[in-house]
């Protein structure tokens, strides 16, 4: 079963790794729908 | 992780059913990717946040393990996060990741 | 003609009770766990001033060892510190006590109060300090009784100062109702209008300059200094200039969050090149709020706790010299609105785009510089080795792009990176570290150019998703100066020579 595909998607990226709105164009491609994007910041 | 994400993914999870959200993280490390996983399984490890002691049991995957890559476009994955995978140490998330699924996520 | 990093400043400030009481990271938690182990744990993880000032990071920031000698040092380096001088060639590492008091000597409107004890044991250690001036040491008001400390604290809402756990002063609210003149807000302002002006007076000793020659100011630390009718209405720059006896200056604020100092170089490096003026000044002081920021994690894994000192730096950009590194304005990089935040697509813009206008490739960049986080403090809190990420993005995407193999990545970060040195306190440790460095390397010649790279989270203010970040490079002088010295002499001696021969010629005649 797709993991993706027609969810919900909270996305939590990272400053350091990579951020929200990257995950956001990755999982879009694969039906996901993000609901949240943030991207925190350790340093 | 952040209290005002906390906040959030509660609130997603209690609005959406936590069976239909996933989480995806773009943690730079193991053990961070651990923590956040952590966070929405079985609650804040650090007892800080509104998650603290709520089980969500999310389902939670890192940006770059393979069950995503097997799901995403090739070509926008290669774009925005290809170049970090010579960074991470993809091996060492997974583990994590793996992990955090096995014992706690419910869905 | 391009401007030089003229002269480089930096300092650190040994801080452990205000970690306790401005860090975010503890200000937090007495909110969520007030009763929790964890702030029952911190106070006796604290270090000593003596462990802060031999910590061999902390000696790499002040110019006590070299980047290159803490890399030979093993990690963890908290436990291989050696004893050291509290003074380096760029700077020092201030005691609390010298703190309060200059934070005392900075505050124009009687907000500080020190008890009289402790206020003459502080005046006492900084008689020795080459830079409290008697100027300086003038403004030091006479110290008050406990108990009106104790009322202000609990009766006033003023903020405490503690020493060791006791109280020995406090920073008073400046107005009644406005948040953005409490005491919290007039401490955190304080602490960082100090530790600037401490930088700059070791500048301006660095440098050996004339602080009435100085032309401009520019202040790129974190805080927002105004008032409720203008929140971050600022000039920090110009109310530390003037305790630093900066008279001939104008000044302001620049706010980037982390990218700040990378932007004001900029800025300043392009003031300096147009004309408008001859030598200005960027300086940036410490974040109490990010004070002890991953102590939680120190303290869980039986750490002490590292992130204790405030950080500070000042830099000189004046009119070329011939001799000292230029800053190359024309090749600047800077992330765009639309440039996107993939990492990739981050250091496209700050590194590969400028060197593609250079003509240049990676590899040709002696030493990349980006965000010199100490990997001591990072790792254990789980946000790993940021400049080592930083070398690794930058030579993927040598990579990608065919300048090299892949199976070199792990070489190209040994040769173009080095160890991150500077303490947690976000704008600090973004590109800035290496410029004391960077330039004796360029005069002494091992280097030819290193590249600055400063990274800011725009997204943290909520105000947009934005990423934020910018490049500069500085390159070896070409020998050139703007003064003309050494060219005019040239031509005039031509000229000389021209006409004796044409003088001997129609003697000969």
């Amino acid at each position: 079963m797709a993991i993706l595909a027609n969810k919900k998607v909270i996305a939590i990226g990272d400053r350091d790794g990579v951020p929200g709105p990257a995950i956001e164009e990755v999982v879009k491609t694969a039906g996901g729908e993000v609901v949240f994007s943030s991207t925190e910041c350790f340093v | 992780m952040d209290l005002e994400n906390q906040k959030r993914v509660k609130e997603l999870a209690e609005a959406h059913g936590a069976e239909n959200v996933v989480v995806v993280l773009g943690a730079a490390e193991g053990e961070a990717s651990g923590i956040a996983a952590e966070t929405v399984t079985a609650g804040d490890p650090t007892f800080a946040g509104p998650l603290t002691g709520v089980s969500l049991g999310l389902k939670v995957y890192h940006i770059c393990e393979d069950e995503i890559k097997a799901e995403v476009d090739a070509d926008i994955y290669d774009e925005q996060v290809g170049m970090m995978e010579m960074v991470l140490n993809l091996d060492e998330i997974a583990t994590e990741m793996k992990s955090m699924r096995d014992q706690y996520t419910k869905y | 003609m391009n401007s030089v990093i003229k002269s480089v400043a930096y300092t650190l400030t040994h801080a452990p009770d205000l970690v306790i009481q401005a860090g975010t990271t503890q200000s937090t938690e007495r909110i969520v766990n007030p009763d929790g182990e964890y702030l029952k744990a911190l106070p006796g993880a604290l270090r000593s001033f003596e462990d802060a000032v031999n910590y061999p990071p902390n000696q790499a920031y002040i110019g006590g060892m070299t980047p290159q000698q803490l890399a030979e040092i093993p990690m963890p380096w908290y436990e291989n510190g050696a004893e050291s001088d509290r003074f380096g060639k760029f700077g020092e590492i201030m005691p609390q006590e010298e703190l309060y008091l200059l934070m005392q000597i900075c505050d124009c409107f009687d907000l500080v109060l020190l008890e009289a004890e402790y206020s003459e044991k502080a005046a006492k250690l900084t008689e020795s300090h080459p830079l409290f001036s008697a100027e300086i040491a003038a403004r030091i008001k006479p110290g008050v009784e406990l108990e009106v400390i104790k009322n202000e604290v609990e009766s006033n809402g003023a903020e405490g100062l503690y020493h060791g756990g006791k109280l020995v002063g406090c920073v008073k609210k400046a107005h009644s109702i406005d948040v953005n003149l409490n005491a919290h807000v007039i401490l955190e302002n304080l602490v960082s209008k100090a530790t600037s002006v401490i930088s700059m007076l070791h500048l301006v000793k660095n440098s050996g300059i004339d602080p009435a020659v100085v032309d401009c100011v520019i202040d790129c630390s974190e805080e927002a200094v105004g008032d409720m009718n203008q929140r971050g209405g600022g000039n920090l720059a110009k109310a530390s200039a003037e305790i630093a006896g900066l008279t001939g200056v104008t000044g302001y604020d620049l706010r980037a969050f982390c990218a700040a100092p990378v932007h004001a170089i900029i800025t300043a490096a392009a003031l300096v090149k147009s004309g408008t003026f001859k030598n200005v000044v960027v300086t940036g002081g410490g974040s109490t709020a990010k004070l002890g920021m991953n102590a939680k994690d120190h303290v869980k894994k039986g750490l002490p706790v590292l992130e204790d000192v405030l950080g500070g730096f000042a830099v000189l950009i004046s009119e070329n010299d011939g001799i000292n590194p230029e800053i190359l304005s024309e090749y600047v990089g800077w992330h765009t609105v639309g440039s996107g935040s993939s990492p990739q697509a981050v250091i496209t813009a700050l590194v590969t785009d400028p060197l593609d206008k250079m003509g240049l490739k990676i590899t040709d960049i002696d030493k990349f510089s980006p965000e010199m986080h100490n990997p001591d403090v990072t790792k254990p809190a789980g946000a790993g080795d940021v400049p080592e990420s930083n070398f690794k993005m930058i030579g993927a995407l040598a990579v990608k792009r065919g300048e090299m193999e892949r199976a070199q990545l792990p070489e190209f970060v040994k040769k173009h990176g080095m160890v991150g040195f500077a303490p947690t306190q976000g704008h600090i440790p973004s590109g800035i570290p290496y410029l004391g460095f960077g330039r004796e390397d360029m005069l002494s010649g091992s280097i030819t150019r290193a590249m600055f790279v400063g990274k800011g989270s725009l997204f943290l203010g909520r105000m947009t998703n934005l990423f934020d970040g910018a490049s500069f490079v500085v390159e070896k002088n070409s020998g050139v100066g703007d003064t003309g010295s050494i060219s005019e002499e040239q031509v005039r001696s031509l000229i000389a020579e021209t006409l004796r021969d044409f003088a001997k010629s129609l003697g000969g005649e």
